[in-house]
This record gives C-alpha cells, sequence and structure tokens, in this order.
C-alpha cells in the first residue's frame, strides 16, 4: 500500500508508552504504525510540529529516528459476525490468534484483524432489490451462534439508497453481500471509531429491570435496562465475583465483559467457565452469547486505555440490532490510572491525585454511552453499563468513586467488614441505593406481584431498624432489649442470612428468579407475622426464635424444588409455633 | 561501538547524556569511572537531543566526564540449569565464588505478557502444612499469594516454612526456590541461606541478593532477574516454581527513588502513577500455561509501612495478588505462632483446590463455618471489652471461647510442625463441636453426621 508522504515521519523521542515524532501530517485520534516493527499506536496530541503518540505496546528496544507512518484512520473496530465468543485484547486483537502467531507469551508488532476473513457466513438478505436503505437498517441475517442472530447493518455513516443488487448465500465479512444505486457496497462486516459513540434515533425511559438473579440487587438495588451501576469495594470484597455473577446470569441478550487491567487468571477462568455453564433462559452455554475484551494488567497500558472504548463500541452495535446488552467493565480504577498513566508522560497539569483534570468528563462520556434506545432500524436496544471501581485502600472518597457516583444510578457499595465474616455478595443494605426504584415500580407489581413494592419496604424497613438497634445491643448487650424488638433482630437475621446471602458457586443458589425472591421474601413476611401472633399467645422469644424448622427454612433455598422445601419447613414451624 | 563523554547532568541515580546517535529505549548501558570501573545502567527516556540513564549501582563518584557506552541490547540473564544451587547478586551475576554461569539462552529480563487465552487455572492444592494456610486460605500450584507483614514480624519463618513442607499431593516432586532478597538486612538473608543449606533445599534454590548495603537502584532488577530463571526453569525444564520476593516494600522505595529523580508528578505518598502496572509486571508473571508441566508460584512479602493495610504497597499488591496472608501484630504479641490473622486474610483461587477429590469434601462448608464462628467470636470481644462477660448470653460465651481456642490450637502450630489437610481439618471440627449443634447453619447435615467428632465417635 502507498503511503503518502506527508504522513511519514519519524520517531524525536520515547519515554515508555508515549513516543513523540516529528515531520508528518497527523490529527488527533489518528492511527499510527511506531518504528521498524510498525508497533500499534495513537495520536493523543499535537505540540507544534510534534506529536504525541500514545504505544499500544511495549516500546523497549526502539530509536529515535525510526520511521512513523500515519494510517490516516482513527483507532477503530471491526463489527460483524465473529464477534461473540471470541476473546480480544485491548485493541481488538483476537487472543487466539497472537497465541497461533506468537506463542503462549504476547509479542510484539502483530496485526491481527478483529474478525476472521476466512470464515463464510450464511446471509439471509430480509431487504430486496428496489428496497429503499437507510443507515443503520437491518439489510439481513446471519445465524452466528445457536442463541445469537447476527442482524447484518447498514453503516450508520453511510447515504441512503437503493438496493440495485442483493445477494444469499454463503460469505467471507469482505464480500459484497449488497449494492445501493448510490454505489454503496454493502458487506457483513463495517468499522467503526471507538471513541464515536454509535448514534440513535432516541433515549427511552428506563422502566424495565435487568434481572440479574442476585436477591439483594434484584430486589433492593435494581438496574433498569440501559442504565449505569456501579460497584466500587476494597480488594477481597468480591467485585470481581459479583460481576461474573452478572456476566453470568444477567437476562441481557448479549453480554460483553471487559476485564481492563485486571488478574489473568480471572480471565482463564471466565474462559473455562462460561462455555460449560448453562444460560437458565436458553439453555444453552453462557459463552454463546458473550464477548470478551482482556487487557490484563501487564499488558500494555495504552491498550488497557482503549480497551472500555472498544468493548462499549461492540456492545453499542448489538445494541443497534435491536438487543439488550449488559457490559461488565472490571474495573474502571485500571482504566482510569491508565488515563493517569499516560497523562504523566504527556506532562500535563495533573488534577486530584495527579489524576488528569478530564477523569470526570471521561468517566461521564463512557458512562452515557449506555441507555435503552430506539435504533436507527426502528428496533429498541439497551446497554446496561455496570462499572467496578477499586478505591485505594477501600476509601470511597477517592476521585475516581466520587466522579463514577456523580454519574451512575446505582451504587452497589461492597464492604470488606461483611467480607470478613463471609457474607456474600458483601454489598452494603445500608449504604447502597438505587434510583431506578421508582420508575421500575410498575414493572415489578405487574410483571412480579402487586404487594412486591410493600414487601421490599417491610424488608428494608427491618433491615434499616436493626441496625440502629445494634447499637444499642453493643452497648447493653441483646437481653436488655424488650421482647418485641428482640423478635425483629431475628427476622433481620434471617433476611441477611437466608436471603441477602447468596451462594455465588452453589448449583442451585447462584441463580435466583424474581419468582424464586418473591415466594422466599413472602415466607419470611409470613414467618414475621408468626411471631409476633406466637408472642402475644404468651410463648417467650427464646421459644420462638429457637423453633423446630428454621434450619429447614434456611436450606430450602439451596433446592431446587425450592416451593415444596420451603412449605414444608413451614408448614413445621407454623405447627411447633401453635401446634396445629 | 561508540562512547561519549558528553554526561551534562547527573541527578540522584540518573545521568543525562547528550549529542548521540539514536539510543534505543531500555537499552542497556555501560558507565566507565575515571578509575577504570565500570557501572551498569538502562535507558529510562530517549529522544534525539538527550537521553536519561538510570544508573543500577548508584551515581557516587561519576562526574561528567565519564565515558558512556550504549550496548544496543537490552538487560538479560544468562540462563541455565546450573542456576541451581547458586547464589547470584541482585542484577545477577554470581557471588558465591563458583564458575561464571554457561548460558543456554540469555532472555530478557522484562517477560512479555502471558497471553490470557494461554493460561491454564490453578487448581492443583499445594500443602503447606500450616493449618492458617491450608485450613483457612488454601494456596494453590500456580497463585500468587504475597504475605502482608509488619516490621518485626516472623514472617520469614514463614516464608522458610513454607518452602520447606510445601507439596502437592500424590506427587512426590518438590518444589525448586527461587529466592529474591531486596535490600534486606544480611542477618536475615544469612537465615535464609543456612536453612537453605541444612535442609539441602539449597541445592534446588537460586538465589538473588541485593542486600540492604547494595544499591537501591538494583532491586528493581532483582525480582524480574529472579521471575525470569523461575520461567526458564519451568517452562524449559517443567520444574515447579516457588518464588519468595522479599520485601517488596524496598522494591517499591525504589521505584519511588527513580520517579522523584526524573521529576514525574508523583500518585499517592510520593509513589508514581504506574506503580501498578509497574507491580503487576511481577506479579502477574506467576501461573500456569496450558499444555506446559512447569508452574510458577509466587509468594512475595512485604512490610506494611506502619501495619497499616491501605498504604499503597499493600494496597496495589492486594489488587493484583490472588489474595493474601495478613500477619498481625496483636497475635504476635499473644505468643502465636504464625500470626496469621485469618480475618482479612484471603485466597481467591481456593475455591477450585478444594472439596471431594481435592482435599476434602466437607472443606468449602468447614471454612464458612470456621469463618463465620471465628467472626463473631471477635466480634463478642469488643462487647465483652464495655459490658463485660457475665452479660452474655451462654451462645455467646461458646462463641468467645472458640475465638479464643482458634487461635491457640488451631493457628498456633511449631515452626517445624507439617500437619496434614486431614489432620487440619479434624482439628477444625473438634473446635466447632464446642459449639451448640445447630449454630453451624452453614454446613451440610450430612458432614455433620459424618465429620462432627460427636457422631464420628458413635459410628467408629
Amino acid at each position: 500500500m502507498e503511503v503518502r508522504s506527508e504522513l511519514v515521519g519519524n520517531i524525536y523521542r520515547i519515554s515508555g508508552p508515549l513516543v513523540v515524532a516529528e515531520g508528518l501530517k497527523a490529527r488527533m485520534y489518528d492511527l499510527c504504525k511506531v518504528g521498524e516493527e510498525g508497533l500499534m499506536g495513537e495520536v493523543v496530541g499535537l505540540v507544534g510540529s510534534k506529536v504525541l503518540i500514545q504505544v499500544y505496546e511495549d516500546t523497549s528496544g526502539v530509536r529515535p529516528g525510526e520511521k512513523v507512518v500515519n494510517t490516516g484512520m482513527p483507532l477503530s473496530v471491526e463489527l460483524g459476525p465473529g464477534l461473540i465468543r471470541n476473546i480480544y485484547d485491548g485493541v481488538q486483537r483476537p487472543l487466539p490468534i497472537l497465541k497461533d502467531m506468537s506463542g503462549d507469551f504476547i509479542g510484539r508488532g502483530i496485526e491481527a484483524p478483529g474478525l476472521s476473513r476466512k470464515t463464510k457466513w450464511a446471509f439471509k438478505p430480509v431487504v430486496k432489490r428496489g428496497d429503499k436503505i437507510k443507515p443503520g437498517e437491518i439489510i439481513g441475517k446471519v445465524q452466528e451462534t445457536e442463541i445469537v442472530e447476527h442482524r447484518v447493518l447498514a453503516p450508520p455513516n453511510i447515504k441512503s439508497g437503493v438496493v440495485t443488487e442483493v445477494y444469499e448465500g454463503e460469505f467471507t465479512i469482505e464480500e459484497t453481500v449488497a449494492v445501493l444505486d448510490n454505489g454503496s457496497e454493502l458487506k457483513l462486516y463495517h468499522k467503526w471509531p471507538v471513541r464515536v459513540p454509535r448514534p440513535y434515533v432516541e433515549k427511552l425511559p428506563p422502566e424495565i429491570p435487568l434481572i440479574t438473579g442476585q436477591r439483594v440487587l434484584d430486589t433492593f438495588f435494581p438496574v433498569a435496562k440501559g442504565g449505569t451501576a456501579a460497584i466500587p469495594g476494597p480488594f477481597g470484597s468480591g467485585k470481581t465475583v459479583t460481576q461474573h455473577q452478572l456476566a453470568k446470569w444477567s437476562d441481557a441478550q448479549i453480554v460483553v465483559y471487559i476485564g481492563c487491567g485486571e488478574r489473568g487468571n480471572e480471565m482463564t477462568e471466565v474462559l473455562e467457565e462460561f462455555p460449560e455453564l448453562e444460560d437458565p433462559r436458553t439453555g444453552k452455554p453462557l459463552m454463546e452469547r458473550t464477548v470478551l475484551v482482556a487487557n490484563t494488567s501487564n499488558m500494555p497500558v495504552a491498550a488497557r486505555e482503549a480497551s472500555v472504548y472498544t468493548g462499549i463500541t461492540i456492545a453499542e452495535y448489538f445494541r443497534d440490532m435491536g438487543y439488550d446488552v449488559a457490559i461488565q467493565a472490571d474495573s474502571t480504577s485500571r482504566w482510569a490510572e491508565a488515563m493517569r498513566e499516560i497523562s504523566g508522560r504527556l506532562e500535563e497539569m495533573p488534577g486530584e491525585e495527579g489524576y488528569p483534570a478530564y477523569l470526570a468528563s471521561r468517566l461521564a462520556e463512557f458512562y452515557e454511552r449506555a441507555g435503552r434506545v430506539r435504533t436507527l432500524s426502528g428496533n429498541v436496544g439497551s446497554v446496561t453499563v455496570v462499572g467496578a471501581v477499586s478505591p485505594p485502600g477501600g476509601d470511597f472518597s477517592e476521585p475516581v468513586t466520587q466522579n463514577t457516583l456523580r454519574i451512575v444510578k446505582v451504587f452497589w457499595a461492597l464492604d470488606a467488614k461483611l467480607a470478613a465474616r463471609r457474607h456474600f455478595p458483601a454489598i452494603n443494605w445500608l449504604q447502597s441505593y438505587s434510583l431506578y426504584v421508582d420508575s421500575l415500580r410498575e414493572w415489578y407489581s405487574k410483571n412480579v406481584a402487586e404487594e412486591w413494592n410493600e414487601l421490599r419496604t417491610w424488608a428494608m424497613r427491618i433491615l434499616q431498624e436493626e441496625a440502629s438497634l445494634q447499637e444499642i445491643v453493643q452497648l447493653v448487650g441483646s437481653d436488655a432489649l424488650p421482647e418485641s424488638q428482640r423478635l425483629l433482630l431475628e427476622v433481620a437475621r434471617i433476611i441477611r442470612e437466608v436471603y441477602l446471602v447468596q451462594y455465588a458457586y452453589h448449583p442451585v443458589d447462584t441463580y435466583c428468579s424474581v419468582q424464586k425472591q418473591y415466594d422466599m421474601l413472602k415466607s419470611i413476611k409470613q414467618l414475621n407475622d408468626w411471631f409476633y401472633k406466637a408472642l402475644e399467645s404468651g410463648k417467650t422469644v427464646d421459644e420462638i426464635i429457637n423453633v423446630e424448622g428454621l434450619e429447614e427454612f434456611a436450606r430450602a433455598k439451596f433446592e431446587k424444588d425450592y416451593k415444596s422445601a420451603l412449605d414444608a419447613a413451614m408448614s413445621k414451624i407454623r405447627k411447633n409455633l401453635f401446634g396445629e | 561501538m561508540k562512547e561519549y563523554r558528553t554526561i551534562s547532568q547527573v541527578a540522584g541515580p540518573l545521568i543525562f547524556v547528550e549529542k548521540t546517535d539514536p539510543v534505543a529505549y531500555n537499552e542497556l548501558v555501560t558507565i566507565t569511572l575515571p578509575d577504570g570501573t565500570t557501572r551498569k545502567g538502562q535507558v529510562l527516556d530517549t529522544s534525539k537531543d538527550v537521553v536519561v540513564v538510570q544508573v543500577f549501582e548508584g551515581t557516587r563518584g561519576i562526574d561528567t566526564s565519564c565515558s558512556v557506552r550504549f550496548t544496543g541490547d537490552i538487560v538479560k540473564l544468562n540462563c541455565s540449569k546450573d542456576m541451581l544451587g547458586r547464589i547470584l547478586s541482585g542484577s545477577g551475576e554470581p557471588i558465591d565464588g563458583g564458575p561464571k554461569i554457561v548460558p543456554e539462552e540469555r532472555r530478557p529480563i522484562v517477560g512479555a505478557a502471558i497471553n490470557p487465552y494461554a493460561r491454564q487455572y490453578p487448581r492443583e492444592f499445594i500443602q503447606t502444612g500450616i493449618s492458617a494456610i491450608d485450613g483457612m486460605n488454601t494456596l494453590v500450584r500456580g497463585q500468587k499469594l504475597p504475605i502482608f507483614s509488619g516490621s518485626g514480624l516472623p514472617h520469614n519463618d514463614i516464608a522458610l516454612q513454607i518452602a520447606r513442607q510445601a507439596k502437592v499431593r500424590g506427587q512426590e516432586e518438590e518444589f525448586a526456590v527461587v529466592f529474591a532478597a531486596m535490600g534486606i538486612t544480611y542477618e536475615e538473608a544469612y537465615k535464609f541461606m543456612k536453612e537453605f543449606e541444612r535442609t539441602g533445599a539449597l541445592e534446588r534454590a537460586v538465589v538473588f541478593l541485593n542486600l540492604a548495603n547494595d544499591p537501591a537502584i538494583e532491586r528493581l532488577l532483582t525480582p524480574r532477574m529472579a521471575l525470569t530463571a523461575a520461567e526458564f526453569l519451568a517452562y524449559e525444564y517443567d520444574l515447579h516454581i516457588l518464588v519468595i520476593l522479599t520485601d517488596m516494600t524496598n522494591y517499591c522505595e525504589a521505584l519511588r527513588e527513580i520517579s522523584a529523580a526524573r521529576e514525574e508528578v508523583p500518585g499517592r505518598r510520593g509513589y508514581p502513577g504506574y506503580m501498578y502496572t509497574d507491580l503487576a509486571t511481577i506479579y502477574e508473571r506467576a501461573g500456569r500455561i496450558r499444555g506446559r508441566k512447569g508452574t510458577i508460584t509466587q509468594m512475595p512479602i512485604l512490610t506494611m509501612p506502619g501495619d497499616d493495610i491501605t498504604h499503597p504497597i499493600p494496597d496495589l499488591t492486594g489488587y493484583i495478588t490472588e489474595g493474601q496472608i495478613v500477619l498481625s501484630r496483636e497475635l504476635h504479641a499473644k505468643g502465636i505462632y504464625p500470626p496469621i490473622n485469618v480475618l482479612p486474610s484471603l485466597s481467591r483461587l481456593m475455591k477450585e483446590g478444594i472439596g471431594a477429590g481435592l482435599t476434602r469434601e466437607d472443606h468449602p462448608q468447614w471454612n464458612d463455618q470456621m469463618y463465620s464462628a471465628y467472626a463473631e467470636g471477635v466480634d463478642l470481644r469488643g462487647l465483652v471489652a464495655i459490658v463485660g462477660e457475665e452479660a452474655l448470653s451462654e451462645r455467646d460465651r461458646l462463641f468467645l471461647k472458640f475465638a479464643d481456642e482458634f487461635e491457640r490450637r488451631f493457628v498456633n502450630q511449631g515452626r517445624y510442625e507439617d500437619r496434614n489437610i486431614e489432620y487440619t481439618l479434624d482439628l477444625g471440627w473438634e473446635l466447632l463441636a464446642m459449639l451448640p449443634e445447630r449454630a453451624l447453619t452453614k454446613i451440610e447435615r450430612k458432614f455433620i453426621e459424618k465429620y462432627h467428632p460427636k457422631y464420628k465417635a458413635k459410628s467408629s
């Protein structure tokens, strides 16, 4: 390929991932090939005649004077069939291909396109000759995996036109499947710059919850489809496990999991586990709906910065097909740190704790790409973003947590104290909140039960009263409390230990349907009523809280047929309390 | 190869060289002093005008008349199977009086990242013979599990005990140990060496020593040297390697020193903003690779300044490693060895390494129960301090007793006591038997009936 000479320059300076080049023309965010090895990099600044480039690969051994070529294109991802089941690095290079090319360790200067050029896909058009095609419209379908039907989109940046040719059959992604009268040739894929949000018609209000199968989340702190949530927590409090649980069980049709600057073994765990796990709705392996972006902590830091954009662009693409997409970003703090590192090398004026002053606006831009929208093709699709935050020392007052909380609507606060006593998920029910509770109220009362919202409020009230009673107990011991308050403590204990505690690694308990959540919560409320009735009829508190059957009640959630286990325990308790 | 006498500035451990031909980033540099001695350095920043070099052995005695030679190579380690049994300096030169190491291969010490797709998830249980680890925070082969300690705590004894006792059951193969000392005192290093020699472990060990009086900047190389040696032995010779890095706090101090000398924008407490990434390139070199037999298990040791777990060094480490073993000054003061505080300790990989067929079927639930019982007991201590033990209910008093016994009998053990996992689990059951049976809510009935001493005695 011939490159125009004004796009070729040479290296002036190298400082870690930052390379300064001179003698070439460049625009912000142009993609460049740096040095003799052609390392990939992106323009992040222009100073006089100098071009500042962040390089996505290790720059050891690169010298000043080596050439730099500007591709003239922004960093883009390839969007088309072949995304699902794949695992990419931060700049959409498929890791399995990298392994074939450079072995078990990631080499340098390897070019690997995001989508296979060889695979043939069976394409069924849904448009015919003479149809008018608008940008972003669905032109046909490809069955990508057993559960994902890939809807092939006209790129959002083409001009409208009339179909003059359209073909059905087996195609690679580079073959033309339709031609428009304005000369546009449509293929199974198109490219999209990662830093530009994909267009849509309008945003829709968040009215439908993303059901996660996690009791504490669905019941108390639900996130809406198209909503945003943050999980901050110190290390060891279970951020990653919670993110994995959401990737596994949330009722999104597509899941994009971004491992941003985290552990290699965690990605391996997903890779080994997801093909084995069954999606509760379709019965097919979870991997069949998952795209992974893995830029682990030891992989180049600039690619880590790009990885969240790569991930969210892929998510938006599936949204544009009319799917509900959930994106898990673990962890946004590592992304922010990558920004800080690059910013430091650029010698920019630092803001708080050395983070760049634009930290808040970058975070806001990212989360704002979430949403439930009417797509260009007229469908409704959504992108729900859940970002993990890793505050240094578990201190939520640090800049990344604070700037994130200003944007997101749901806050799941992880608590090291709960984690230390193995209360998982260690989500603190007093600190967390969801601003979607009101807008989702109607959905719950329509789709779960009329009384759902009341039950939820009741349980939350008990937990809050328990917290204030605990302060007294800490001072005087629980025996000093009046009987009714001691019963309340017992009910709160049941809510905590039976309802809130959920075992991610238990085959049954790992996923709890909303129906089961309702059944369990209703039974706990029933227990509560019985307890007070028994107290009135003269039983002592000790007799009540030691009643036979509570143990079975606590275990009922582990049974596949939880309903009959729950009922059996309930009737046993009733018999022992009231003798009938 | 050209030599330059164009040093324009010396600042701390850095020298600035002007008017050079193009010099590669990270290139290895030799500096010759007027008296003929040489030092080694590495290029940190390079441009057409000026090159910044960090000098590993420090800049004492360097002036602008020194000659600087750029070798055209990056820092590499001479790797050979003969490294086993040898003692090397922090920058990889033999210091045990033995012959030079004849390299089978010269490897760059900055290892490339393992492709996450090539990794295999660690699952093999390592029995360390220490109950607080095996039972509560199990180590598996290929894990990186640091010890968070404080000054004056016996972390070195624990590391030695693990190095001595660690084994994968059913496989007779021992671990080979790669030991990297960064900035520790001669006495501490002597103790390690002595113990390695006494047990014959030195034959299966590679030792890298950077002592407290060695140049601080050399410490930046030491862990990378050690891990390069570990990778070579694990992946070329199929050995199972246990890497002990002590003390990572000294490493981070050296990193801060360089950063300050370069006048970089500091992050928290003056440590550079890239410390997370830098530590990750060390810790992430642990693991297993599909299709390869050798493994690398890492046990970094760090002393938390002021026993503060939120200090940047333990904090960033905890975010990268797969758990942590936390030592407690309070337990140490009570005379308990090893003073492992299990509550803030964690092993992220244990869930896949324990249970039926791996350790024992009751282990996962037993672990949950032990944790919550101990946590409850410890909480009650706070209450006792205010209201006195008399105000406690009978049930609470049992939990209080459990916590005491847990520390005294379960955590506490001899420095040479090698407990197998069954012993550890049964000991835990003995303690759990002190509690009312219906308080054991985390364990399924069938395990209670099988392992609870009350039923066990009956059935046998």
